[in-house]
């Protein structure tokens, strides 16, 4: 498969679209860690919600 | 009670139910390895046959851009048509989901739209000569980019997500006025940028090569959006768990001092 004489132009629209997407991907399983994390915390600390499953409960 | 009543309230209680947030999580924890699986196979199929298909006669290997470059700018728009409707459901409806709906789709959409204005530029400089030109497309897709980023420094500089909520809602409704002259932008006005060359009265212009792996590439992003949406939608709902417990915690501590006082 030749790019011909644009090929820089073509790979960098691909690898940009691929590292976009991909820190997308990593900021929202890193923030659903953190956002887990900090429930667990608080329940730890005696503090827990009246209603509904706890940190515990997520996968 | 009829049968038809009967069926009516079940699917109504279905409704009532997604709209509980607990059921949501366990929803989405069921959800999205399916969901993640099926974008991941779409997303190999399309970049695959994009790879494949043929040179341009004007072109050449550039037409390449297009796979990537068209899906994100539709869904640039597309993004927003479901805050706005997330925005509807926080005003009229008051749905609980609304605003966390409206809220975890902001920063997608911003991404969406940057790499459509990028690949578009890397498309435009070989083609048109030029990597920009304020023309009423280009302009109009980077005001939309800016009410992205406008939309999400308005999340994060109210604390309260509920008042926070409304007021986004406004701005977003408002901000959907920008959609149809996107749409219409290059009949309404002569730009560099080209027609509508697949959503148009009369069918898609585009050679079927082209055309396919197109569509697979933007039912992929589509899918891509969908997962990552209910993903950060799930995130957002624990964000305000963890707020919630907070302010408990606060306010045990202090009724705690003042008995002590």
């Amino acid at each position: 498969m030749s790019l011909g004489p644009y090929a820089t132009f073509i790979v960098t629209s691909y690898l940009l679209v691929t590292a976009v997407v991909l820190i997308l991907i990593a900021w929202i399983v890193i923030d659903y860690r953190r956002q887990k994390q900090r429930l667990r915390d608080l329940e730890a600390g005696g503090v827990v919600r009246r209603s509904g499953p706890g940190a515990a409960d997520l996968r | 009670m009829s049968v038809r009543a009967t069926a009516t309230i079940t699917d109504a209680m279905t409704l009532i139910d997604l709209a509980n947030p607990t059921r949501f999580l366990s929803l989405t924890a069921r959800l999205l390895p399916w969901l993640a699986a099926a974008t991941a196979v779409l997303l190999l199929i399309g970049l695959y046959q994009s790879a494949m298909a043929p040179d341009d006669y004007q072109q050449g290997a550039t037409v390449k851009i297009m796979f990537i470059h068209v899906p994100n700018a539709w869904l640039s728009m597309f993004v927003w048509g479901v805050m706005s409707l997330a925005a509807l459901g926080t005003l009229v409806w008051r749905h609980p989901l609304a605003d966390v709906a409206a809220k975890a789709a902001a920063p997608i959409g911003a991404a969406f739209t940057f790499l459509a204005l990028v690949t578009g530029s890397l498309w435009g400089r070989p083609m048109w000569g030029t990597y920009w030109e304020w023309d009423a497309r280009l302009t109009s897709v980077l005001i939309l980019f800016l009410m992205y980023l406008g939309l999400i420094a308005l999340w994060r500089a109210v604390e309260d997500p509920s008042r926070a909520a409304r007021a986004a809602a406004i701005l977003t409704l408002v901000g959907a006025i920008n959609l149809p002259i996107i749409k219409f932008s290059v009949d309404w006005w002569n730009t560099l940028h080209q027609p509508a060359s697949v959503m148009r009265i009369g069918g898609p212009t585009l050679d079927r090569a082209f055309l396919i792996p197109l569509l697979v590439m933007a039912l992929a992003f589509s899918l891509l959006f969908i997962t990552l949406h209910l993903a950060a939608m799930r995130n957002e709902i624990l964000r305000r768990r963890v707020r919630a417990l907070q302010l408990m915690q606060a306010a045990q501590v202090t009724q705690a001092s003042r008995r002590s006082a």
